[in-house]
């Protein structure tokens, strides 16, 4: 019986690995055909050979050229998702805490909005909706501010600033011309339509840069899940390794919101769905990402794929997430009632 | 290991707690800090462990500044028990015992043999190896504050900072703990611990620390502290201080109405 204690431990660092396994291999399978699915349909077979070795010009122009830097954004934009939502909701211990909860995607559709409205055009929609969503981010933490913030805090004061933006960007869209209007809703609904190779290019590398720090800071927000005092006991820093995480959290939705526009959910529901199937303690890092990579892949071959076609990935995930947030919402209330 | 506090005046922003503190902690005592509600014996024991930062004075752990030792060494020398702690949802009693072990591990010394031993051993010390396959949410109250004391223990410091162990457990679970906590302490482990109970802290402890109003009033050994006369005037309470039958410390008998009820 002495033994059982370590046997246990090691028991679900193995689960949580095979599950994680899964789902990226998972994950991995859904992107290979996703890589065949379109007007020109390609085999699995051939879309594996033509991303290692040789399947023809044609076969390599449509499945390397213009699917891929797509299909590996859903992969990648998924996994950022998914790692964002987990970190916000181990930091406010609320499965509602997830950066378009708190206020950061409302942010950056008002940022774009304005400079539809200002600009005339699309040009500065990037670096506005940056601003937009990381100022209200930042004001979000600043009001939620006191001897340190508190996850419930947090999440009062985002769904308030995401409600008062809400109407800010009603109103934005009522003054706007139609065609502005029209922009910007497009911008808006979230969508991978039209990313490109340099797209791609941009969107893992920016991913991957901000993978380095949350390798130190992983260790440390499962600390903070004790609590405060109990991580600060054992040697955690509380205060800047939550603003870190706050920052790389923001940072990996932002760089999706930049280039695709807000998908909402993923982040929510990832962190989440990676929980009950892990069955691990608190909000696992690893496997919300990969869980975040599979959903983000599959839904946009759902909107690419599934009549009408080429609809914005941002509705599926709507969808996906309402039907989510009603299924915690019965599944709390029975809790609550026995 | 000496655990020190010079002239510490510590509070939050515009509230003082305590003013002008010194206190030094002997390696190997038990130390109970008794005291009203509010009178800042849990702050202290915050000031101690280096949570809050005094605004005046400075805490010593081994004659150098805590504030300027690197985090993780001190806790691999000083463990607390806050009073808050909060387990993860779903958290297995092992794998809540383990975290105690952060520490002593980096980024590339994940889990080691080490590690392994102390979690063992700490589940044995307090009796919740049984416990280990079981979520911490579905445990008793006693079962569960065993449990977060082991994962303190699991960080094999050799001071344990103890903030309220026993309140809201049962007279059986109370007993029990403190009992653990004697044993550590003949193991050659300082204590220092914020009890309620008077009677507990006498019988317990070898050093305790009176405080009222965020100063200290009285300290020293049981039966010089709590006296009559002490506990009268740092709690407002008349009382009787007579030997506890069992153990000898002093026994603490309040008056309160009883006096006043014809015989």
């Amino acid at each position: 019986m002495l033994r059982a204690g370590d046997r246990a431990s090691t028991r679900t660092l193995l689960r949580v690995a095979v599950v994680t396994a899964i789902v990226a291999a998972a994950a991995i399978l859904a992107a290979v055909v996703a890589l065949g699915l379109g007007e020109m349909r390609v085999s699995a077979v051939d879309v594996v050979r033509a991303l290692i070795s040789d399947a023809g010009a044609a076969v390599e122009t449509v499945v390397v050229q213009w699917r891929l830097p797509r299909v590996l954004l859903g992969l990648v934009f998924g996994l950022a998702l998914g790692l964002s939502g987990a970190i916000f909701q181990s930091l406010t211990r609320n499965p509602l805490g997830s950066p378009d909860v708190i206020g950061f995607d409302s942010g950056a559709y008002t940022g774009a909005v304005l400079s539809i409205i200002a600009v005339g055009g699309t040009a500065l929609v990037i670096p506005s909706a940056l601003a937009g969503g990381i100022a209200t981010a930042l004001a979000v933490y600043l009001l939620a501010y006191r001897r340190g913030v508190h996850g419930f805090r947090l999440i009062v004061v985002g769904i308030a600033i995401t409600a008062l933006l809400g109407s800010v960007n009603t109103y934005l869209l009522l003054k706007a011309e139609l065609w502005q209007a029209q922009m910007a809703a497009i911008w808006g609904a979230g969508s991978l339509n039209g990313l490109d190779w340099s797209d791609a290019r941009n969107g893992v590398a920016v991913v991957g840069v901000l993978l380095v720090p949350l390798l130190w800071l992983g260790r440390r927000l499962r600390m903070l899940e004790l609590g405060d005092d109990a991580a600060a006991a054992l040697g955690v820093r509380v205060e800047p390794v939550r603003l870190a995480l706050v920052v790389v959290g923001v940072a990996l939705s932002a760089v999706v919101t930049a280039l695709a526009g807000p998908i909402t959910f993923v982040a929510l529901v990832a962190p989440q769905l990676a929980r009950r199937i892990t069955r691990a303690p608190g909000v696992q890092l690893v496997p919300s990402a990969a869980t975040g990579a599979l959903l983000l892949v599959t839904c946009d071959a759902f909107a690419l794929n599934v009549p009408p076609q080429a609809l914005p990935v941002g509705l599926i995930t709507v969808v996906l997430g309402g039907a989510y947030l009603v299924w915690l919402l019965i599944v709390q209330s029975r809790k609550e009632m026995r | 290991m000496t655990l020190e506090a010079s002239g510490v005046t510590f509070g939050y922003r515009d509230r003082p707690v305590g003013t002008d503190l010194d206190l030094r902690i002997a390696p190997g005592s038990f130390t109970a800090i008794v005291g009203p509600n509010a009178c800042g014996k849990s702050t202290l024991l915050r000031v101690l462990s280096r949570l809050l930062k005094p605004t005046e004075g400075s805490v010593l752990l081994d004659g150098k500044l805590i504030a300027s030792m690197p985090s993780k060494q001190v806790a691999k020398r000083l463990g607390l028990l806050p009073q808050t702690s909060i387990a993860p949802d779903g958290i297995t009693a092992v794998d809540l015992v383990a975290r105690g072990r952060y520490p002593h591990q980096s980024a590339l010394r994940q889990w080691s043999r080490a590690d392994e031993a102390a979690v063992k051993e700490a589940m044995a010390a307090t009796g919740t190896t049984d416990l280990a396959d079981r979520l911490v949410d579905e445990l008793s109250g006693g079962q569960r504050q065993r449990v977060w004391v082991a994962m303190v223990l699991a960080q094999q410091t050799e001071l344990l900072l103890l903030d309220e162990p026993t309140t809201f457990l049962d007279i059986a679970h109370q007993i029990e703990l403190l009992d653990i906590f004697a044993g550590l302490n003949d193991q050659g482990r300082t204590v220092i611990a914020v009890l309620h109970d008077l009677n507990q802290a006498a019988r317990y402890a070898s050093h305790i620390v009176a405080m009222r109003e965020g100063a200290i009033y009285a300290e020293g050994p049981p039966e010089d502290v709590i006296t009559a006369e002490t506990v009268a005037h740092v709690f407002d309470l008349p009382c009787k201080v007579v030997p506890d039958p069992v153990s000898g410390t002093p026994l603490v008998l309040p008056l309160g109405r009883a006096q006043r009820r014809p015989a």
